[in-house]
This record gives structure tokens, sequence and C-alpha cells, in this order.
């Protein structure tokens, strides 16, 4: 049975990544039945092997979806999906930080061992491709999407839904919609992440080339999994407009809205010429 | 004249619990630069990632310590995955913030940031993790 792990972000600014992706499974079949009570995943899984202390908000999301019986855990957000996985491989691997962290949280009712798989949403709907077939009716004809995966779905290789340095799988994805996905350079380019809290000419720079290389490559939106790169290629965008002349934004989408756009369920928010 | 050169005196302790966090050996590194060439944050940095690890074979933290390369890192692990001795760099550079939050030494000021900050929670939480004691 799989649990899913909706995260914060798609709480509130990305709501319409989980709306979308709730519609769209359950077109396809699936439920997704949302842990009762999570918390905060981390957002960033600790490197340092001396600090157990930041695998605990992880682990504790595992031991939610062992306790509801969840065998699998789905993870939309690709920093939820990076920081559970690797907390997970790590408790895995390491019997001396599992135990470590039991102990710590000996009030939890349920111990846990390292059984319940985190997957990402394109797990799941590689094993749906016949049905997605089936549910097209309004195909994304005549659109060009750049393909951006950034940094969590695909680095370090321990955890890649895909080939980290030539991903395939959401341009198969446009392309099963009846859309086109153009040859990407900065497909797996990072967007800047957290500096756009206290760094953001970093971001702005990131923003800048990212968005410009799929314009000029003939894209008319990018298409993505991560709230964070979403807000740094959208709104971030939007504000480097004012900043530097001549520069455009275009329209970011996460890949559930494409799903939702060709199965008839909603429309996608395409920018028309002229207008903002 | 008999010359003995020890790598263990010439990195020192600091190098040493940097090594210890990241569980990288840094000797390993031998300065392809493939880090470097594919750096997004390069062009905000002080240090290259592979003068980082050439600074550290060499025991001389103090310049590591005074760039500001590892708070640039967003741990986006592009070196990680294309290094050809598979050193972990963006473990390295964790451990060069540890060492630095650990003496409390932020890099973002959470009282310097403006009052209404645009940002998600996503980006917040992150940036406070990676970037304060």
């Amino acid at each position: 049975m799989i649990g899913y792990y909706p995260g914060c972000t798609l709480k509130t600014v990305a709501s319409i990544f989980d709306r979308t992706a709730r519609e769209v499974f359950r077109e396809l079949g699936v439920e997704l039945r949302e842990l009762k009570n999570w918390n905060c995943c981390g957002t960033v899984y600790s490197l340092a092997s001396d600090d157990v202390m930041h695998q605990l908000a992880p682990v504790r999301n595992l031991i939610r979806a062992k306790e509801e019986g969840y065998t699998e855990l789905l993870t939309l957000c690709a920093m939820c999906y990076n920081t559970l996985k690797r907390a997970n491989e790590l408790v895995r691997r390491d019997p001396e930080v599992l135990s470590k962290i039991n102990d710590f949280m000996y009030l939890e009712e349920v111990k846990y061992d390292g059984s319940v798989e985190v997957i990402h949403g394109f797990e799941l709907l590689r094993e749906l491709e016949d049905k997605i077939k089936e549910k097209v009716k309004n195909p994304l004809k005549g659109l060009k999407f750049a393909p951006y995966y950034g940094c969590l779905l695909l680095r370090p290789r321990e955890v890649a839904i895909d080939d980290p340095e030539d991903p395939q799988y959401l341009s198969y994805l446009v392309e099963l919609l009846g859309g086109e996905a153009i040859d990407f350079p900065y497909a797996t380019e990072c967007c800047g992440s957290y500096h756009t809290v206290g760094a953001k000419e970093l971001v702005y720079q990131r923003t800048y080339e990212i968005v410009n290389l799929a314009r000029e490559l003939g894209a008319d939106a990018l298409v993505l999994s991560c709230p964070l790169c979403h807000f740094n290629l959208d709104a971030r965008a939007k504000e480097l407009e004012a900043e530097r002349s001549g520069f455009e934004h275009i329209p970011v989408f996460y890949f559930t809205e494409l799903l939702a756009h060709a199965f008839g369920l909603s429309e996608l928010q395409l920018k028309q010429k002229g207008t903002q | 004249m008999y010359v003995k050169i020890d790598h263990t005196k010439v990195k020192g302790d600091l190098v040493r619990k940097i090594e210890e966090i990241s569980g990288v050996d840094v000797n390993r590194c031998y300065q392809c630069g493939k880090c470097s060439a594919g750096c997004p944050g390069a062009p905000f940095m002080d240090l290259l990632p592979s003068q980082v690890m050439h600074l550290l074979m060499t025991g001389r933290v103090d310049r590591v310590l005074e760039s500001n390369t590892h708070w640039i890192c967003a741990s986006c692990f592009t070196c990680t995955v294309r290094c050809p001795k598979d050193i972990d760099l963006a473990g390295v550079m964790e451990a060069i913030r540890q060492i630095e939050l650990r003496e409390r030494k932020d890099f973002v000021r959470v009282d310097k940031l403006p009052e209404r900050l645009n940002a998600p929670t996503i980006a917040m939480v992150s940036a406070f993790r990676k970037l304060t004691s």
C-alpha cells in the first residue's frame, strides 16, 4: 500500500501541485492517501556523518508511514524525495545509526526498521503508462516544453530516479501526452536553491540563464517537479523582468499540471503573445 | 639530507575534522578540475572547489575558511556525481560549513532579513538548516 507525503510547500504556495496530483492519480485509479500525522522532512539531507539529530525528522515520517501500514511512501516534491530517501538509505546501511535514532525516539510505539520504500511520483507513473495513454483526451499538441529536473531527483547517484547526466523521463512523459519536449542542456542545472533567501543575486543569475536558454530554444514553458525550483524560475523570473531589460519570464508548470490538462481535468495557463 | 614528508602533520587537526565529518580522504583528489568546471556556483565563489581541495591537502585551512566557497555551495551534487575519484565534494563543503556553524558563525543572519521575506517555507527551512547554527 502506498501512503502519500505532500510536504510543507505543497500545502501552501505549491497547492496546485498537490491538487492536480490527487486529480491525476485518481483518474489513473490511484487514490493518494495522505499520512495522517506528518511533519517537515527537514528539506535538506544532512551530509555530516556525526549529525544524527537531523535524521530524526525524515525517519519520524517513515515511522508514521509504517504505523499506518504503508509499504511505500510517495513524494512529489524533489526535496522531500531526496531527504526522505537518503535518510532511509542511511538507516538501512548503518544499523548503529538506526538503533541510535530508535533509542532517541523511545516514545514512538513503532520502531523503524528500514522497511518503507520512498518513491517519487515519476516511479508510479512509469507503472501506469498504458492507463495514461488511455486517459489522454486533450493532447498537448503544438506545445514545446523544456524538461527541468534540477538537482535532487538525480543526484547523488544512489537516489537518482533517472540517469544523472542524461535523464529522459520528463521528455518521455511530455511526448506521451502529445506535447514536444525540447533537448534542454540546462535540464539538470541547479537553480540556486535556498540562496533565494540570503543571496538572491545568485538565484537571479541562475534563473536568467536557465529561462533565457529555454526561451531561445523555443520552449513555451518549463516543466518540473520541485516547488523551490518553481519559485526561483517563476516568481524570481518575474521580479527579474524589472531588473534586466529584454528579459522575459516563461510559464513554469509542475508535471501534474500537464497530465491534468491532457486528461481534460483543467487547463494550462499559457502566456499569450504580447501579454504578461 | 634526509627529509621525511608526513601528510598527517601537513593536514592538521581541522583538516582531519573535515575528513571525519565528510568521510572523505582529501588526498585522493588529483586536481583534474572537473568539480570546478561544472559548478553552478563557481562564478560567485572566491575559491573554486578544486582549489579548496588543494588547500585542504596542503593544510591551509585558514585560506579555505576566509573564502565564501563553502557558503555559496548549494549542495547540488554536480561535483559529487562527476568526480572521477568518487570524492563527495558536497560532503566536504558541508563539513567546512559545520566547522564554522559549530562556532556560531552563521552565513545568513535571521535578524538581518527583511521583515516580510518573500520566499516559500521550503526555501526558509533549507536556508536556515544549511546556513545558520
